[in-house]
């Protein structure tokens, strides 16, 4: 085991799967000379060359577009998309073909296709680097998503993802990159996509979340050490959706809370919700409780710690359901 | 190389109107490739022909009508090799019968029928692209794929004029620039995208004017003249094989027939205009050509045009044959590892 950051956590996983599979490719805008924006890419450029670290020209759509070609000619490519709101362009591919591509073949081509992305606020960033757009991507049929919350799991999940022989995008926290270390295992390291993962046992409630939410949900935990037990399940794949461990951890509590930075209308934290609606009823003892972003554009950073879930709303959310 | 010149924006043209423009030939090929040409001309124009009936009888749905764009087809896939891959738009759906694919798989296709997706590498023929100008980079990204793993594959995509105004395009086209991909990107332009004429889609005076941007070559060439075509073709193929990257051919034609089944031009179109190209069709153009070269009889072309209807017959037959698709398809082949929740789906879907 060796302690890293979450961003040399992937890192790491480039050198890995680069090494055993020369099919897998990486491409994106500046991963390859600069080795990324935040340095998810170093050092694959020197060593597997440019062509399998490919610095592309700047248009995301045109990105994805070709790494779906690039797919029919026996590649695995991994495109990175340099901030969470610059990947709006490539859901046109995304949509319109990566997501279809093997159903229009009836399932005789295959489209190992990975797309990865730091996402989320509380970086002091400019408009458009702070967006948590994980719902659009949840609602495409055809890919799969999957959101890390520790450096071990970044490396396990972007290993899977690479691996799958289906398209799978990956959120990753930008905001803990370089915040967060943690334990994570040399050599290869695989993370199962679908299973989700209690990061804290409890008994008295459930506290949902996924990526920079998870280390979140931790501390509302800690706070709240001396009033009640909180479990906090780490969805890790939001597509396909862990519901088993979902609804045992809520039928063990009896009460959720969801939180989730991206604004709430028609979020994944919906999704969530309505699954305990339909699956949960009788082991609930309240209402399944939200607390998100607002439904608004991510604010200016002088003021975006007032949109995003904080300890004290969160526990405000728990407070609540308790006194039901 | 990549400066488009003026006199390259003349059409290239190969056949003559047996009056005042004398017919040219191309080098190399034979009289048998003549007729095969024919061939794919004719095979094209009876799919296409015989698809508009089968959509007012109700056989097929709404369908994309390709006539007096055979000539762009059959002309441009006859110099690839079968190896090469040919990246279709809507305009082009049944461009696999020139790669031997079944007319009952593409009838199937325009039916709705799952039989009628098939897989491209039987063919190396990708899926029809139905949204405008998304496939050109899916072209680049196989077209340098293959380069990067030393095979000799040249791929084609085809797109129309209003295709020029999209983002995929340009994205497409810049990203096989460049990688130096060998890709040709074969416009098609018929002048109308649905009721939108070439003046309201581009003030460039030509669109193969877009090349020089890229810093690839561009090539113009008469649409309705199969023998351009391949000559054009052919040169984009050879430089592309050999390491000098992509090109782009402008095709200029005319649309003569409505966009689809459920378009009516008569709302926007020059119908004069219209009766002229009609009477200067590819396919007539091509067969009057070959008269004057004594290359066609009157026996072999209605052969040929026979064979052609018993392809449809055959094809038409064969997909109407086929049982209905089973529902359960609905959730098949989307992933390669099903969704666990496609297990409840199911169940719901057959009334559980």
């Amino acid at each position: 085991m060796a302690e890293l950051t979450l961003v040399e956590a992937i890192n790491d996983c480039f050198h890995v799967e680069l090494g055993r599979d020369d099919n897998v490719m990486v491409m994106g805008e500046d991963v390859g000379r600069a080795g990324g924006v935040f340095r998810a890419t170093a050092g694959l450029r020197d060593r597997f060359g440019q062509e399998r670290c490919f610095d592309s020209p700047l248009a995301e759509a045109g990105l994805v577009g070709a790494a779906l070609g690039l797919c029919m000619a026996g590649w695995r490519p991994v495109c990175e998309l340099q901030y969470d709101a610059f990947s709006y362009p490539a859901l046109d591919q995304l949509i319109t073909h990566v997501g279809r591509y093997r159903w229009r073949t009836g399932g005789k081509m295959t489209f190992p296709l990975t797309l990865r992305m730091p996402y989320g606020g509380g970086v002091r960033a400019p408009e458009l680097h702070d967006d948590s757009p994980e719902a659009y991507y949840v609602h495409t049929p055809g890919v799969k998503v999957a959101i890390p919350s520790t450096p071990a799991d970044a490396k396990g999940l972007l290993a899977a993802a690479i691996r799958s022989e289906d398209p799978v995008v990956v959120f990753e926290p930008k905001l803990h990159y370089r915040t967060m270390r943690g334990e994570v295992p040399e050599g290869e390291h695989v993370v199962e996509l679908g299973k989700a993962r209690i990061a804290r046992e409890g008994t008295d409630v459930t506290l949902v979340a996924y990526g920079a939410m998870v280390p979140l949900c931790e501390q509302v935990a800690d706070a709240l050490a001396d009033e009640c037990s909180c479990e906090v399940l780490d969805v890790r794949t939001l597509k396909p959706l862990d519901e088993e461990a979902l609804l045992s951890s809520a039928a063990k509590t009896g009460r959720v809370v969801i939180v989730q930075e991206a604004p709430r209308t028609a979020g994944y934290g919906a999704e969530l919700a309505a699954v305990l609606a339909e699956k949960a009823m009788l082991d609930l003892r309240g209402p399944v409780l939200r607390v998100t972003g607002y439904d608004v554009p991510y604010p200016y950073w002088q003021i975006e710690d007032a949109y995003m879930p904080s300890v004290e709303r969160v526990a405000r959310g728990v407070r609540k359901l308790l006194e039901y | 190389m990549a400066q488009v010149l003026p006199a390259e924006r003349d059409l290239r043209r190969v056949i003559g109107d047996g009056d005042a423009v004398p017919d040219g030939e191309v080098d190399g090929l034979t009289e048998h490739d003549l007729l095969e040409l024919y061939r794919s001309l004719v095979l094209l124009r009876t799919y296409d022909e015989r698809s508009v009936v089968y959509h007012r009888q109700g056989r097929i749905g709404t369908y994309a009508i390709f006539w007096n764009h055979e000539a762009m087809q059959a002309g441009s896939v006859y110099p690839l090799e079968d190896e090469d891959w040919i990246f279709p738009s809507y305009r082009e759906s049944a461009i696999g019968l020139l790669r031997g694919m079944p007319a009952r798989v593409i009838l199937q296709w325009w039916r709705g029928h799952p039989s009628g997706w098939w897989n491209p590498a039987d063919y190396n023929v990708a899926s029809i692209c139905v949204p405008i100008a998304t496939h050109v980079p899916h072209a680049a990204g196989l077209a340098w794929g293959k380069k990067l793993r030393g095979e000799p594959v040249v791929a084609i995509a085809y797109f129309g004029d209003g295709a020029t105004s999209e983002g995929a395009f340009h994205e497409g086209a810049n990203f096989a620039a460049v990688t130096g991909a060998p890709l040709i990107l074969f416009c098609n332009n018929n002048q109308w995208a649905i009721s939108t004429p070439l003046s309201a889609q581009t003030r460039a005076e030509a669109l193969v004017d877009k090349a020089v941007g890229y810093g690839i070559p561009g090539i113009r060439v008469d649409g309705g003249d199969v023998l351009a075509v391949y000559e054009a073709t052919r040169e984009a193929v050879a430089r592309a094989r050999t390491g000098g990257g992509p090109t782009m051919i402008e095709a200029v034609s005319y649309r003569a027939a409505p966009h689809a089944t459920a378009d009516d031009p008569s709302a926007y179109i020059d119908l004069e205009r219209v009766e002229q190209e009609k009477k200067n069709e590819c396919v007539g153009r091509y067969e009057r050509y070959l008269e004057r070269l004594g290359v066609l009889d009157a026996a072999t072309a209605e052969q040929v045009r026979a064979e052609a209807a018993d392809v449809l017959r055959t094809g038409i037959a064969e997909a109407e044959a086929e049982p209905p698709a089973d529902a359960s398809l609905v959730f098949d082949h989307a992933h390669v590892e099903p969704l666990p929740s496609f297990d409840d789906e199911l169940r719901e879907l057959r009334g559980g």
